[in-house]
């Protein structure tokens, strides 16, 4: 049944994650031990954030599944909920509610293969989640290659965690930014460029892809050019949601509930709905 | 199912004898439906001595569809206080509810149904699951169908009981009462009723026989047909340039069961409640970002009509429309869902 009650959590760490300071990660621990225990999510879900007197908001789990003791989420300062979460400090109680939709194929369709992740900006959050679980179980995938863009250094997200993936030798990993920087000795270009440059192979891959619109779209035709098919790519959507349960309404594209029947879905579902998101 | 038949006076009796135990709403006349302080508009609490009289048993649905009992406005999901000295500052609590049994008098065999279609989406919800256990719908099959009435062309029919838990229909010198639910039964033990005689009955299963099968529609190809067909239509532009977008249609239709969540804090005693949303309305998927998926009328007054008769069967099965009419009576500028079903139809024999 669905009750619409969040778990209780405290808030028992903070990392203002970019220089514009409008990223935040915050980490999550449940008040109550049976709660712990009692959430199971999977890489691509997402939770609704609850704040007394503000009000709830969906947004991607940041934290892997294997990461047991805590949620972590990554949230883009921008409306009432989230301002408001900004303002708060470690020790403040919220809650959470979830976890809520179907999350990337971990254990079924991506199993066995290599993967190829693709992110953009802020939207790299359940992509982090979803590398965690991968590293986790490292030897029941093949290769796996994460490219992530942002537009400036100081703009990507996880950069201690991105600094570990690339000294650990098994991920192919090409971190890049919109333009050239003082200090910066990594790629520079737009994600859709590296992703060509990169060229990963269809051959029995599945290609993970989270950005802005655009970015989707111009990464698109060079992975298509050599091969990627439809059903081999998976991306996630989001809509204005309130309930997150699928009776609400409020996120529907077409016949389709990004909440319930996403936020995750292989391009060839995303091409058949009408451009509601 | 029992049957029985009941005299006006017994009706009457059958009330007051509710009213003691129960709480018992019957519709409000056109006059008084904004001003009953304790209840939902269209609807009033019934006060033992004049049952009867505020039943209007004429034709055609009543004011207000039966959603407000199952989904009121506002339903209060969890409260908190946001108090400083507190200890539980912040601490969401289970609301508290009424567990008071509700009994709906004058109910229409095509709100009845709509009970039936919300409740396919609602399967998990608990409350309303929780509002659907204690609340006794007493329907009236209607006597006659006002010229905005299609409940047949949408699978119903004006002489249905399905939904109800006691079903009226007129008979001479009174009422036939047919026991229709477990909640129906509850409702009339105690009483002593006579049993409805053979001939009663019997003319009762001919009128519904006269009425034809209603679960066949020739609505059914559009369950079938291919959404860009739908949506891709042309007739959705000139429709798009008519609506208003007021969003009076989903609110006073029985099968628009949309809602917005929002927190409510009054000197510092917080509640998060639900109430009726509306998709015509641009604020309904507007992104924090200021990006809105349906930023334009046309596609608003679109959505509405094709989740009705396409994005809700596609995944429950029937349409999300009990064709009570209230929407063509009501609409400021004509929209007629009928002409709506008509032209889409048309599309559909063209492919």
């Amino acid at each position: 049944m669905i009750s619409y009650m969040p778990y209780p959590v405290r808030i028992d760490d903070i990392v203002v994650e970019t220089e514009d300071g409008n990223q935040k990660s915050f980490k999550l621990v449940f008040e109550n031990e049976a709660h712990t225990k009692a959430w199971k999510h999977v890489a691509g879900q997402f939770a609704m954030l609850s704040l007394a007197g503000q009000g709830e908001i969906p947004i991607g789990i940041a934290s892997s599944p294997t990461e047991e003791d805590h949620l972590l989420f990554t949230v883009n300062r921008a409306g009432k909920v989230t301002t408001a979460l900004h303002q708060m400090t470690i020790g403040d109680r919220m809650g959470v509610r979830g976890p809520l939709g179907k999350g990337f194929p971990v254990d079924t369709e991506m199993k066995g293969k290599n993967i190829v992740i693709i992110a953009g900006g802020f939207a790299v959050t359940t992509l982090r989640a979803t590398l965690i679980s991968l590293l986790a179980r490292r030897s029941d995938y093949g290769k796996i290659t994460f490219i992530y863009g942002a537009r400036t250094p100081g703009m990507l997200l996880y950069r201690d965690e991105l600094q570990q993936w690339a000294q650990r030798g098994d991920i192919d990993l090409h971190v890049t930014i919109d333009r050239e920087a003082p200090g910066w000795d990594g790629l520079v270009g737009f994600v859709p460029t590296i992703a060509g440059q990169v060229a990963p192979s269809p051959e029995n891959s599945v290609a993970l892809i989270c950005g802005p619109p655009i970015m989707i779209k111009f990464t698109m035709p060079p992975l298509e050019a050599i091969g990627w098919t439809d059903d081999q790519v998976y991306l996630s959507l989001e809509n204005r949601m309130k309930c997150g349960e699928g009776v609400c309404c409020h996120c529907n594209v077409g016949p389709t509930l990004v909440c319930k029947d996403g936020p995750v879905f292989t391009r060839r579902q995303v091409k058949k709905l009408p451009i509601e998101y | 199912m029992k049957v029985f038949k009941i005299s006006p006076a017994e009706l009457d009796t059958m009330i007051e004898q509710w009213n003691k135990v129960h709480v018992v709403y019957a519709p409000a006349m056109e006059k008084q439906a904004a001003a009953s302080p304790d209840c939902a508009p269209g609807w009033c609490r019934v006060d033992g001595s004049a049952a009867l009289t505020l039943l209007p048993l004429l034709t055609g649905p009543t004011l207000a569809s039966v959603k407000p009992f199952f989904f009121p406005q506002p339903e209060t999901l969890l409260t908190y206080t946001l108090e400083n000295t507190r200890p539980d500052k912040g601490m969401m609590r289970e609301p508290e509810r009424s567990k008071d049994m509700q009994v709906v008098l004058g109910v229409r065999p095509c709100d009845a149904r709509s009970v039936l279609l919300n409740n396919l989406p609602y399967q998990e919800d608990q409350f309303f699951q929780a509002n659907r256990q204690r609340t006794a719908l007493v329907g009236f099959i209607c006597d006659q169908t006002l010229s905005t009435c299609f409940c047949s062309r949408m699978g119903g029919s004006p002489l249905d009981n399905e939904g109800l838990d006691l079903a009226l229909s007129r008979a001479e010198d009174g009422f036939i009462v047919e026991v229709c639910s477990e909640k129906g039964e509850a409702l009339v033990t105690g009483l002593e009723l006579a049993p409805a005689p053979e001939g009663d009955i019997s003319a009762l299963a001919a009128r519904r026989n006269a009425g034809g099968n209603p679960s066949a529609t020739e609505l059914d190809s559009l369950k079938g047909s291919e959404l860009g067909t739908l949506y891709d239509a042309a007739m959705w532009q000139s429709l798009g340039e008519a609506c208003i977008n007021c969003g009076a249609c989903t609110f006073i239709c029985p099968t628009c069961y949309c809602f917005d969540i929002q927190d409510e804090v009054v000197r510092g005693q917080g509640r998060r409640i639900r109430y009726w949303d509306s998709c015509m309305f641009p604020l309904y998927s507007l992104h924090t970002s200021g990006h809105n998926p349906r930023g334009q009328k046309v596609q608003r007054t679109r959505n509405r009509f094709l989740h009705k008769l396409k994005y809700f069967p596609d995944r429950f099965g029937p349409f999300s429309c009990v064709g009570c009419g209230r929407c063509v009576k009501d609409c400021p500028v004509n929209i007629d869902i009928r002409e709506v079903m008509d032209d889409l139809m048309h599309l559909t024999a063209v492919e």
